[in-house]
């Protein structure tokens, strides 16, 4: 049980900084240009992609540092030449450029790469056993996830409290209009937070490719979790959208590992009922088996009840 | 005795620590037109909002002919005879000039969600908002969209929006704001008109209007009423002078 | 009798085309083409009820579609079996109900707000139901779904169904009921308020209206419409999967809407017919149609935001005042230089699919009746040349057309005064 719960921790953490790594992009997007960007997971695939085309041509450490800048250069090119023309339509027709973006995108990585999963294993530098505990292995790959995602916290920590673009990006998370008052090229500054964001989703892209999987399909999968992470935690926080990473992996994480189900449930208080259809699928479902619906069901509740979300100052 | 419409007692409002309406008391009586003045920031605007519903107050209450109606929703508010118009012209601005009339006459006249009726076959309703264009002279106007509308003419629209369900109790909020001489005359008319027999309350910053318009006049200074009386009484009061008239009045 | 003509002319049309076409067209794959635009049409116009109508941007709309099918199917095996005593022709109606009575609670639960809020759960709800889907099999059918059998003893009209055009017939009455009542709810007090809520929701509640009564109402009428679609599809098919209820559907209904124009009442049947069109026909050629939709969709968002329809409208007051002829010299002379940039496009697009997808990458590629290596550098030279010259002349006759717009613009001014 320890040695469940010790390893379920660990790899919450690794998968909530993973989370954070995403959601951190798109929560300062939606704060500061209020668009909410369907588009930001594929933007983590493309960083897949590239990480594990580049991790071809010249190996992986290249790739780490390539991969992602390829991808804020394509961030940033979206938002000068895309989001602004539509910006005059209004936010709705600013989101559904990002969905539309999402699924070219999606498209493009077919066009390119196929419909399989590419095979983009872990660098050889970082495929060992870092401990054994109880007879589970920690692999140092894992650890070095771990190390990255806490640097670029820090780095992002750094950036927004101690340069002037990120005081201007803080002012904006709190007085959106305020910021064009104070005669900052907002253009600009809309041009690098959408590129920095993306970047950041591309480090998530080369390091998450090779932890979870890269397929086409990848985006899809991740997008829902990510848009789940920055309501839960409430829009435009960052706090909110670290903690509620930290939560939904942790939830994620825990609940695979757990096989109860209703019907043990009404066992362990005594109740064991014939049913049929419908409540027999009901009673079966094992806990380990909601993990898929679980961060939906958090999310319209949230939306429901608490719009402004766990750490949010304001409603969408 | 005349009845009284409206009554507001001892509301208190506050966003956060800092407190806008600070006890305030009035009372409207059925038919006046009454106005309500007072320097910037004083509270106009959020005391309208608290009447109609739009914000909840902090403590006190609000009453419609006897009835409590503080913090119940602007919808249900408005279904029990209180209506009124804003400061930024807030219309339908996709929908035609005719249409935005239409749909403010839908409720009061019984046709609510109705999903049965064709609202090309409604007489009345369209026979109403036929007169209703008439008397704020928009009647050449009736089939444009409300958002290319001249301003003046939105502010026209906005008015006819707010009378149109005859509502017993009417709230403007700056109606002539933004306009010039002749159209602030034009419009001072215009609210004397449609709001025959009715109850108003106004905020307004044009003296000429209210002095012009009000049976009674109350003075809004940091969310209190420091007085309310006749407009005669009202320049004469030297209490008001000293807050808020100075010598704009002379 | 003209303003008979007028007033119903069109539905009159619609009514013989839809007769007619299955006469025209006889293959089976025009038939199923049919009668997918059909299922489309009414699909369409009840997610622009949402959109186009009461401003509610829904991302998990085959929720209803979804729902409406899969228990239109159990109801069809039902009385096939002889337990429900329900002649086939009506079987859409239970698919409606079941919208309804999803549309009810989940319009609730998701109109509190409109704008991104309500976008994301619309999202939550969706993704929520596609995920259950798969937990549930006795009711979804888990991964094969469930199947049925149309040819039932009880129907009203003595029709069989086992024909697929018999099945045509029985979508276009369908099509046209739900096509004619979406049309006339835009008319009644509901539909002119849903209007009034999605311009302002804030003064709608100061005319004696709540926006969130409001729009689950309309939200309802919309799922009704959306269910009724989806057991035309369990008819039609005479099976259905968990994928119906998921993202893709969504998706693409969103997009085919959108792309229609949402700002028409016809707009969503443009739509629904192109984008249909595409999906059966280009589907079938190439493997790249899903990226020529998500272009053209992100075209439309970017340079045509009112849709095709948007585009068609635009055009009618320069009809009225006779002045289309001068706008067509620089429409055929654009028409040129975009027909090059897409074929350049297009073979580039077909080299790269070929290229990843196909078992052997060195197999000729046929494209319009050539047959070429993939990796040969003439093709891809020649591809890009396309390309690059097309949109070099694209960008001049564009400035054409411009030109053209503005002095049609400035003539009907002139005719004003």
């Amino acid at each position: 049980m320890l040695e469940y719960l010790l390893f379920s921790v660990l790899n919450s953490l690794v998968l909530g900084m993973l989370l954070f790594m995403l959601s951190s992009g798109l929560t300062l997007i939606f704060s500061m240009m209020g668009v909410l960007n369907f588009a930001h997971a594929s933007f983590y695939m493309l960083g897949a992609y590239f990480g594990y085309q580049i991790t071809q041509a010249v190996g992986f450490w290249p790739a780490l540092v390539i991969a992602p800048l390829l991808v804020g250069v394509i961030g940033a090119l979206v938002e000068r030449y895309g989001l602004r023309t539509v910006h005059k339509y209004g936010h709705v027709a600013e989101l559904l450029f990002t969905v539309g973006l999402a699924f070219i995108i999606e498209e493009g990585v077919n066009l390119i790469w196929g419909r399989n999963a590419m095979t983009y294993p872990v660098p050889q530098s970082l495929d060992f056993p870092l401990f054994t505990l109880f007879s589970t292995e920690f692999s140092t790959y894992r650890m070095f996830m771990l190390l990255i995602s806490v640097a670029i916290f820090i780095g992002l920590y750094m950036v927004l409290t101690r340069t002037r673009i990120g005081l201007i990006i803080q002012a904006a998370l709190t007085h959106p209009q305020g910021v064009s008052a104070l005669g900052h090229n907002v253009p600009m500054v809309f041009m690098m937070v959408f590129g920095g964001g993306s970047a950041l989703a591309g480090v998530a892209g080369v390091i998450g490719g090779i932890f979870l999987i890269t397929e086409p399909a990848m985006a899809a999968t991740l997008g829902p979790i990510v848009f789940v992470v920055i309501v839960v935690g409430g829009m435009g926080s960052l706090t909110g959208a670290f903690v509620a990473s930290l939560l939904l992996a942790a939830i994620q994480t825990f609940a695979v590992g757990l096989e109860y189900s209703l019907t043990d449930l009404f066992a362990l208080v005594g109740i064991h009922g014939q049913v049929s259809g419908l409540l027999e699928d009901l009673g079966r479902i094992q806990l380990s088996h909601t993990g898929p619906i679980l961060p939906y069901l958090f999310m319209v509740l949230m939306l429901m009840f608490r719009p402004k979300g766990l750490m949010g100052k304001r409603e969408s | 005795m005349t009845a009284v419409a409206l009554k507001i007692v001892d509301v208190h409002k506050s966003f956060g620590s800092s407190k806008i309406i600070n006890g305030v008391h009035l009372e409207v009586l059925k038919g006046e037109r009454h106005a309500v003045i007072g320097p910037n920031g004083a509270g106009k605007s959020t005391l309208f909002n608290l009447i109609s519903g739009f914000y909840s107050v902090s403590s006190g209450y609000i009453a419609l002919n006897g009835q409590i109606i503080s913090n119940m929703a602007p919808h249900l508010i408005n279904r029990r005879g209180l209506s009124r118009s804003f400061q930024v012209t807030n219309i339908f601005p996709k929908m035609t000039v005719f249409e935005n009339i239409r749909c403010a006459l839908l409720w009061p006249m019984g046709y609510r969600h109705s999903f049965w009726h064709m609202v090309g076959n409604l007489k009345k309703v369209n026979a109403k908002a036929g007169e209703i264009l008439e008397r704020i002279r928009l009647a050449d106007r009736r089939d444009i969209p409300a958002g290319l509308l001249a301003y003046a003419e939105q502010r026209a629209l906005e008015i006819g929006i707010t009378i149109a369900g005859d509502a017993d109790v009417i709230l403007l909020d700056e109606p002539t704001a933004g306009m010039s001489q002749s159209e602030t005359a034009h419009a001072v008319e215009l609210i004397r008109t449609v709001t025959e027999g009715k109850t108003l309350l106004v905020v307004e910053h044009d003296m000429s209007v209210v002095f012009g318009l009000a049976d009674h006049i109350s003075v809004l200074v940091y969310g209190q009423v420091v007085a309310t009386d006749t407009p005669e009484k009202i320049r004469q009061n030297p209490q008001v002078q000293e807050a808020y008239l100075g010598k704009e009045i002379e | 009798m003209p303003t008979l003509l007028r007033r119903y002319g069109i539905w009159a049309a619609a009514m013989i085309m839809c007769g007619v076409l299955p006469l025209i067209f006889k293959s089976s794959f025009s038939i199923s083409l049919l009668s997918q635009m059909g299922i489309s049409i009414i699909f369409a116009l009840s997610y622009n009820m949402l959109l186009g109508q009461g401003g509610m941007l829904s991302f998990g709309h085959a929720v209803y579609l979804g729902l409406g099918g899969f228990l239109s199917m159990h109801a069809l095996n039902k009385i096939g079996g002889g337990a429900l005593p329900l002649p086939l022709e009506l079987l859409p109606l239970v698919g409606g109900m079941a919208g309804v009575v999803a549309g009810v609670v989940f319009g609730w639960l998701s109109t509190d707000r409109s704008g991104t809020t309500f976008a994301l759960i619309s999202l939550g709800i969706g993704e929520l139901i596609a995920a259950s889907a798969l937990m549930l099999p006795s009711f979804f059918g888990g991964e094969e779904g469930i199947s049925g059998n149309r040819m039932v003893k009880m129907t009203l009209t003595g029709f069989k169904f086992g024909k697929s055009v018999e099945v045509y017939y029985l979508i276009a009455c369908w099509m046209l009921l739900s096509v004619g009542l979406m049309y006339l709810l835009t008319k009644t007090p509901l539909g002119r308020v849903a209007n009034a809520v999605r311009d302002n929701p804030e003064r709608a509640a100061f005319i004696g209206y709540n926006p969130r009564s409001v729009r689950t109402l309309q939200f309802t009428l919309a799922a009704f419409f959306a269910g009724l679609a989806g057991g035309l599809f369990a008819i039609n098919y005479e099976i259905i999967t968990a994928e119906m209820v998921g993202a893709h559907p969504s998706g693409s209904v969103l997009m085919m809407t959108y792309i229609g124009g949402v700002g028409h009442f016809f707009g969503p049947i443009i739509g629904a017919v192109l984008v249909t069109f595409m999906q059966q026909s280009l589907a079938g050629i190439t493997h790249a149609w899903l990226l020529y939709f998500g272009l053209l969709f992100v075209m439309m968002v970017l340079w045509a935001p009112n849709g095709l329809a948007g585009l068609i409208m635009m055009h009618e007051p320069v009809w009225k005042a006779g002045l289309l002829r001068r706008l067509l010299p620089s429409y055929l002379a654009i028409l040129v230089p975009t027909l090059v940039m897409l074929t350049g496009i297009m073979i580039l697009v077909e080299i790269n699919y070929h290229l990843s997808l196909s078992i052997n990458p060195d197999d000729p590629l046929t494209l319009f009746g050539i047959a070429f290596n993939a990796r040969s550098p003439v093709a891809w030279g020649l591809a890009i040349a396309l390309a690059a010259v097309g949109l070099f002349f694209f960008r001049k006759m564009v400035r054409w057309v411009n030109q053209s717009w503005n002095e049609v613009t400035q003539a009907m001014k002139g005719a004003d005064r």
